[in-house]
């Protein structure tokens, strides 16, 4: 482990392209960062890694201006020490890019306009020449070995497509800049790969490889070790504000790594044994929408049941369609009730059938950030609280403290937003919401989504003492570490079809992720008699 | 955001939830504003504007704005705009001035048939906006002016006067402690509002609908089913303000109330500064109103020109809506 020694010899300082020094950042009374300090060198790759909160993206936020650090800190630029706060278009001008994880591409537009969005370092007197523009922009693609036709809107391009475009619209950007010109340049990727599939990430490290060769460095924030491992030059670790280490990454392991990141050592959760049951609590039959064709699976009490695959392979579908989130087709029976009809279903009837959904989207789809943690978490047991003059305010406000007090929401507070809180804390109150309404079948998309390490585990507690009480879980998820952990059964889906069942020992890290990438050693397990059980 | 490490978290609860002055202070701005504003007209003009003749006239005058904010309150809160509001008013009054003495229906039936009738506006409405999934901006726009029209063609264009005096009576005529009638229905219908919004299942699903559709809808809430209803509630209101302005001056004209939209509108975005910032609220639109109307009749009484009244509403519409946009720390507002 080499960890960067706090005063660099003057020769290394002037080798480096970027150096951040004893940057202090504070929102409110609250210090998110403690005096970082960090540098880059030329045609080098940096991963900054670190939990949610530790600060890497308040990091980033000020290296692009958007957050004004507290007098001291420092950034040097290709030498030149730059006021503070930094100007977004200055940093710009001087060859520091941005892609954010979002991408901030316009689907509904053509690559070449959302190539050309934000380049004005030109003045185009006759307006924009079109053809010129497109082909100068083939041959940017070219120069990477890719096939992307400037004319075609981004919609009708792959998910790793889209992210290709908006990196060579930042390089390009880059060679527009005066550090560009020589070569040299910045590029800061944020989060780039949650919506990629492993196959896509390795895409996108070619390309980040081929960018390093012509002389940009390059800064990656990530939450994945093992893509850090798999890119970067050298990796900083960044643990409540701090930096905790720098490694060169050939030097060091992903045990080591993630020690680092977790700065105390957290024992995964272990579940305690269970004992199956026998008591089928829902069959799913034919069940189809959007990329899934056709899913029959048997879910018995008790019992947690994953379901994974590549993106795109339609396992992320069945939680949505399962709900009636989605329009599709297949029939769905519930114990000894009647079976529903998918293509009937509504969100309202699942809810009434015993059904529970939490959403992977938690912003958009499971719950309101300008509203109070109280508001969103009693609003499904609402009916419940209810006096003789309306909704009684003691009752809200007792279930939402219990609530906190259950699942560990810090801060533990009512009558904030939920906004406010990190999304770990989120998570957990939306759980307890919905496991308060104590669910036949619960529906779980990426459920630890955006959420440390630790948060997770205490999740996964929650879970499965709601299965300890009768609760059948469904989780869709590509984090296969978490769904060897929690499932008990793993459904693998390629091209809209369940291929693989993996259960008891087959059931790892590494099972999963042969069979999602289609290993012919696992495929051979016999999906059709363990899907049918 | 980080988590906050505090293993005291709980037991320091109370003193975390308790008493913050700025808080307060960012509640009760809007009525504080309101009460300087009243203590600088009453201090420049003591004998005219300290009446309680003034007072009371003021409070039961506008009765007919407070009915018409709270109106358009209820699809602001579920995420809609209602521009039809206004027109939905001048309909209800002409319509209940027409049947009452061109058409001798006798006003207890015209007001009956009115408050149906305003939840078949808001029921057209819901359905374009709700069907061809049309934004409500654009229908509501194309419904008012259809409804103006609809107006002009029933009244031949002319003022009807001559409305029943029974409603006259008990809309002004009849007074309470000093202060007609109308001020009560106007503050009846924020409070049951009130209690509405906040004591009731109703009211929170009408909330989640405003604030993030498809979490409403993935929480098992019928969205297409609150919006509707947001917008018929919105109808009834609006022709009820209607019933209160015929019976305000006995009489209907077609065109002077539809210049109570901006104000309204004014008063909802200033009423969501106050007493729960950041979210419409009846009790702060009531505030709101009174507030836009203290400032209007002060300026009057000091001789100002009409065009004031203009200057005054219009800047108070962005300076509110600017306003309410910091109480909710410049996040987008989401209608849609």
């Amino acid at each position: 482990m080499n960890v960067a020694p706090l005063t660099s010899p003057v020769s290394q300082h002037e080798a480096d392209v970027l150096r951040m020094a004893d940057v202090r950042m504070k929102f409110g009374p609250v210090e998110v960062l403690k005096g970082v300090s960090i540098h880059l060198k030329r045609a080098e790759i940096l991963g900054l890694l670190g939990q949610n909160g530790s600060g890497k993206s308040t990091l980033i936020k000020v290296l692009a201006g958007f957050n004004s650090p507290e007098p001291g800190s420092k950034v040097t630029l290709w030498g030149e020490t730059l006021p503070l706060p930094l100007d977004p278009a200055r940093i710009r001008g001087m060859g520091v890019s941005f892609v954010h994880q979002h991408l901030a591409l316009i689907p509904s537009l053509s690559v070449a306009d959302n190539m050309l969005v934000a380049d004005d370092a030109r003045p185009r007197p006759f307006g924009i020449r079109w053809r010129q523009e497109r082909a100068a922009m083939r041959k940017l693609f070219e120069e990477f070995g890719l096939q992307i036709e400037p004319s075609d809107t981004v919609e009708q391009l792959s998910p790793v497509e889209r992210a290709y475009v908006a990196i060579l619209r930042a390089l390009a950007e880059l060679r527009r800049s005066e550090a560009g010109r020589s070569g040299e340049g910045i590029l800061v990727l944020d989060e780039p790969t949650p919506f990629l599939s492993a196959e896509d990430v390795d895409k996108l490290f070619t390309l980040l490889r081929q960018i390093k060769k012509t002389g940009a460095s390059v800064i990656i924030v990530t939450h994945d070790i093992d893509e850090v491992l798999a890119i970067t030059d050298r990796v900083a670790i960044m643990r409540d504000g701090r930096v905790g280490a720098v490694m060169t990454t050939a030097e060091t392991s992903r045990q080591k790594v993630l020690d680092t990141i977790v700065g105390r050592a957290i024992a995964p959760y272990e579940r305690a044994p269970r004992t199956a049951s026998e008591d089928v609590v829902a069959r799913i039959e034919g069940l189809s929408g959007g990329r899934l064709a056709g899913f029959d699976a048997s879910l018995h009490r008790s019992e947690v049941v994953g379901v994974t695959g590549l993106i795109g392979s339609g396992f992320a579908e069945v939680p949505y369609l399962l709900f009636g989130a989605m329009a599709g087709q297949g029939r769905l029976s519930l114990g000894d009730q009647t079976p529903v009809e998918i293509k009937r279903h509504s969100p309202d009837r699942a809810i009434r059938a015993g059904l529970g959904l939490i959403p992977g989207d938690r912003m958009h789809q499971s719950c309101i950030g300008g509203l109070t943690v109280e508001e969103n978490a009693t609003f499904l047991g609402l009916g419940r609280m209810r006096g003789r003059l309306g909704l009684r305010r003691t009752a809200l406000t007792e279930s939402t403290a219990d609530l906190i007090r259950t699942y560990d929401v810090r801060p533990a507070r009512t009558e904030v937003n939920l906004s406010t809180l990190s999304g770990g804390n989120q998570q957990k109150v939306i759980m307890g919401k919905w496991l308060a309404e104590a669910p036949k079948l619960l529906l779980l998309d990426e459920p630890t989504q955006g959420v440390d390490y630790g948060a997770r585990q205490q999740i996964f507690a929650a879970l499965d003492q709601a299965v300890g009480q009768g609760t059948t879980i469904l989780c869709a998820s590509t984090d296969y570490e978490q769904l060897a952990q929690m499932c008990d059964r793993v459904f693998v889906f390629h091209r809209g079809q369940a291929v693989a069942c993996l259960s008891g020992a087959a059931l790892t890290r590494e099972g999963i992720a042969r069979a999602c990438f289609h290993d012919p050693g696992v495929a051979n397990t016999n999906p059709l008699k363990e899907a049918a059980q | 955001m980080s988590v906050t490490d505090n293993p005291q978290s709980s037991g320091a609860r109370s003193a975390f939830s308790g008493f913050s002055l700025k808080r307060e202070a960012e509640r009760y701005a809007l009525v504080l504003a309101w009460l300087a504003l009243f203590c600088v007209f009453g201090a420049m003009l003591p004998e005219t504007f300290l009446k309680w003749r003034t007072i009371s006239s003021m409070l039961g005058s506008q009765a007919v704005l407070v009915v018409l904010a709270l109106a358009i309150l209820v699809p602001l809160t579920s995420g809609d705009f209602d521009l039809s509001a206004a027109s939905a008013l001048v309909f209800g009054a002409m319509f209940v001035a027409v049947s009452d003495v061109n058409w001798g229906w006798g006003v207890g039936w015209s007001v009956v048939v009115v408050l149906v009738i305003g939840a078949l506006i808001g029921a057209v409405n819901a359905f374009f906006v709700l069907y061809f999934r049309i934004h409500s901006l654009i229908v509501t726009l194309g419904l008012g002016t259809f409804l103006n029209g609809m107006t002009l063609w029933i009244s031949d264009s002319r003022t009807v006067a001559g409305v029943s005096m029974d409603l006259v009576e008990v809309v002004v005529i009849q007074r309470l402690f000093g202060v007609p009638l109308a001020f009560y229905y106007g503050l009846a219908v924020a409070l049951i509002m009130w209690w509405a919004l906040e004591y009731t299942i109703a009211g929170r699903k009408l909330l989640f609908v405003g604030r993030g559709r498809e979490v409403a809808r993935l929480n098992g809430i019928s969205v297409d089913r609150v919006r509707a209803m947001s917008f018929v509630s919105s109808g009834v209101l609006s022709v009820l303000a209607g019933v209160l302005y015929a019976g305000m001056t006995g009489s209907a004209d077609p065109t002077s109330g539809l210049s109570l939209l901006l104000p309204a509108f004014a008063a909802a975005f200033l009423g969501a500064t106050a007493i729960y910032p950041g979210r419409f609220n009846p009790i702060g639109t009531l505030v709101g109103v009174y507030f836009l109307i203290t400032g209007i009749t002060g300026l009057t009484m000091l001789g100002a020109d009409a065009f004031v009244q203009s200057l005054f509403y219009g800047g108070a519409l962005i300076v509110a809506v600017s306003l309410s946009q910091l109480v909710r720390k410049r996040q987008p507002q989401n209608f849609g």
